[in-house]
C-alpha cells in the first residue's frame, strides 16, 4: 500500500499527549497500523512526553504507597498481548475493528439521500466518528469546518482540490480550508471520518442537507 | 542513578559530560525496566518507583486530575509498569518515554470516563487562576536540552498539550490565537525535536 497522504505533525503531537478525541485517536489508530512513516513520528512525539517526564518537579507520593503496590504485584495477572484478529475483508484496520467487526458490507449503512450512506460509530464524547460510503461520481457539498476534521480511506478513491486519496490515505483538515471530495472511480468510497466540532456547509446545497447528515 | 539531579561538580562540568551523564541515567533506567520482565525482581520495581511514581504523579496533576486521584492512577500507572514489563522494548523507547505513555494512556481512560459523564452539565467558567497556569509554568520553569531551545511559543503549546492534556482548540482559546497558529507551532516545535533526536533510536 503506497500512502500518499499523512498526518499534519500538530495532530500526531496531540495525539501523543492523548488530547484528541475519541473518535480522531481511533482513526489515528487506524492509520498507525497501515503507515511506518506516521508511526516513526508518534514515537518521536512520545519522546517529548518521556523527555518531560524526567524533567517534571516531583510531586512526593503518600507514605506507604510504594507497600502498598508491592502487596498487589503477586496477585495482578501478567498482560497478555492481544492476538490480532485478522480482519476478514483485509479493509478494516484492526482498532477500528475492534468496533464494527470486520466487514464493512454488513454494517447496518442509514441511507443519507445523494448516493451516500453513513454508519455512526455512537463513540460518544465531542465531535463525531462515522463512516461514509459514497458512490462512484458523487460529490459530497462543499463545506468547511469549525475544527478538525480527519478521513480514512478504507474503499475507493476520491479528489478533491488538496489532491487524490486512496485507500490508506488521510485527509487532516482544519478551518481553513473549504473542500469537496468527489468519488473519481467507478467503485464506491468508504472513508471513516472523525470530527471534533459539526462541520458547516456552504451553498444552496449544503444548507440543505445540512439537517439531514448532521455532520 | 536514584538521585534526580546531577551533582554540583557535574553543573560546572562541560555541556558534553552532562549530556553524557544524562544519556546514562536515561539508559540505566532502561536497564533495570528491562531486566524486570525476566527478574520480577521487586527491589528493581521499587527502585523504578520511587524514582518515576512522584513524577507520574506530578504529570497527572498537570494533565487536570485532583491529587488524590492522581495518586490513585500513579499506582495504577506503576502497576501496569509490573504488568507489562515484558511487552517493554528498550530498543523502540526508552524507560521515561514508556512510562509517559502507560501514565498518559492512564489519564485518557479516566478523563474519558469523567467528561462521558460530564457530557448532560452546562459549560462551566473556566476557573481564573487556573487560565494561565500554562504561561507562568512555562515562563518559570525551564525545560532543558532541545525543548528548552525552543521559542517559547512553541514550547508553550508543547506544554499544554503534554502537561495539561489540553486539545488544540482549547490551546487555541486560552491564548487567543488561531487554531491554525497553534498547529504551526506545534509542527515548528516537531520539527525542530525531530531534527535533535533523530528519528531512528531513541538515544
Amino acid at each position: 500500500m503506497k500512502i500518499s497522504h499523512h498526518f499534519d505533525d500538530a495532530t500526531l503531537v496531540a495525539y501523543s499527549s492523548g488530547t484528541l478525541t475519541k473518535g480522531m485517536a481511533l482513526l489515528v489508530e487506524s492509520h498507525l497500523e497501515m503507515c511506518k512513516q506516521c508511526t516513526e513520528h508518534v514515537h518521536t512525539s512520545n519522546r517529548i512526553g518521556g523527555d518531560l517526564l524526567t524533567k517534571i518537579a516531583p510531586v512526593a507520593m503518600q507514605r506507604g504507597s510504594l507497600d502498598q503496590v508491592l502487596g498487589m504485584l503477586d496477585s495482578v495477572d501478567m498482560e497478555v498481548p492481544v492476538e490480532n484478529e485478522v480482519s476478514a475483508s483485509g479493509e478494516v484496520p484492526q482498532s477500528l475493528a475492534a468496533i464494527i467487526g470486520c466487514d464493512l458490507d454488513k454494517l447496518d449503512w442509514k441511507s443519507m439521500g445523494l448516493g451516500v450512506q453513513q454508519f455512526d460509530l455512537k463513540l460518544g464524547g465531542s465531535g463525531a466518528t462515522r463512516l461514509l460510503r459514497i458512490q462512484p461520481g458523487v460529490s459530497v457539498p462543499h463545506h468547511t469546518h469549525s475544527g478538525n476534521e480527519l478521513t480514512l480511506i478504507l474503499r475507493g478513491s476520491y479528489s478533491d482540490e488538496i489532491g487524490r486519496f486512496q485507500v490508506g490515505d488521510v485527509a487532516d483538515l482544519d478551518d481553513q480550508l473549504e473542500h469537496q471530495p468527489i468519488v473519481d472511480t467507478r467503485e464506491e468510497c468508504i472513508c471513516l471520518i472523525a470530527t471534533d466540532a459539526p462541520l458547516k456547509f456552504s451553498g444552496l446545497m449544503g444548507k440543505l442537507v445540512q439537517p439531514f447528515i448532521g455532520l | 542513578m536514584s538521585q534526580d539531579k546531577p551533582k554540583g561538580a557535574d553543573v560546572n562540568a562541560a555541556a558534553v559530560l552532562l549530556e553524557d551523564k544524562k544519556k546514562q541515567i536515561r539508559d540505566e533506567w532502561s536497564a533495570v525496566l528491562s531486566s524486570l520482565a525476566e527478574s520480577r525482581d521487586k527491589i528493581a520495581f521499587s527502585r523504578l518507583y520511587e524514582y518515576f511514581a512522584p513524577r507520574v504523579k506530578a504529570y497527572i496533576i498537570r494533565f487536570g486530575m485532583s491529587p488524590a486521584s492522581a495518586e490513585e492512577l500513579t499506582q495504577e500507572s506503576m502497576l501496569a509498569v509490573w504488568r507489562k514489563a515484558h511487552l517493554y522494548n528498550r530498543s523502540k523507547a526508552s524507560a521515561s518515554t514508556w512510562i509517559f505513555t502507560l501514565a498518559r494512556n492512564q489519564c485518557i481512560d479516566r478523563l474519558r470516563r469523567e467528561k462521558a459523564v460530564e457530557y448532560e452539565l452546562p459549560e462551566e467558567e473556566a476557573d481564573p487562576d487556573q487560565r494561565h497556569y500554562g504561561e507562568h509554568a512555562v515562563v518559570a520553569k525551564r525545560m532543558e536540552d532541545a525543548i528548552a531551545q525552543l521559542p517559547e511559543a512553541q514550547a508553550q503549546v508543547l506544554y499544554l498539550s503534554y502537561y495539561e492534556g489540553k486539545s488544540h482548540s482549547e490551546i487555541a482559546e486560552q491564548l487567543g490565537i488561531p487554531l491554525g497558529s497553534v498547529k504551526s507551532r506545534l509542527r515548528l516545535a516537531f520539527s525542530k525535536l525531530k531534527a535533535h533526536w533523530g528519528e531512528d533510536s531513541e538515544n
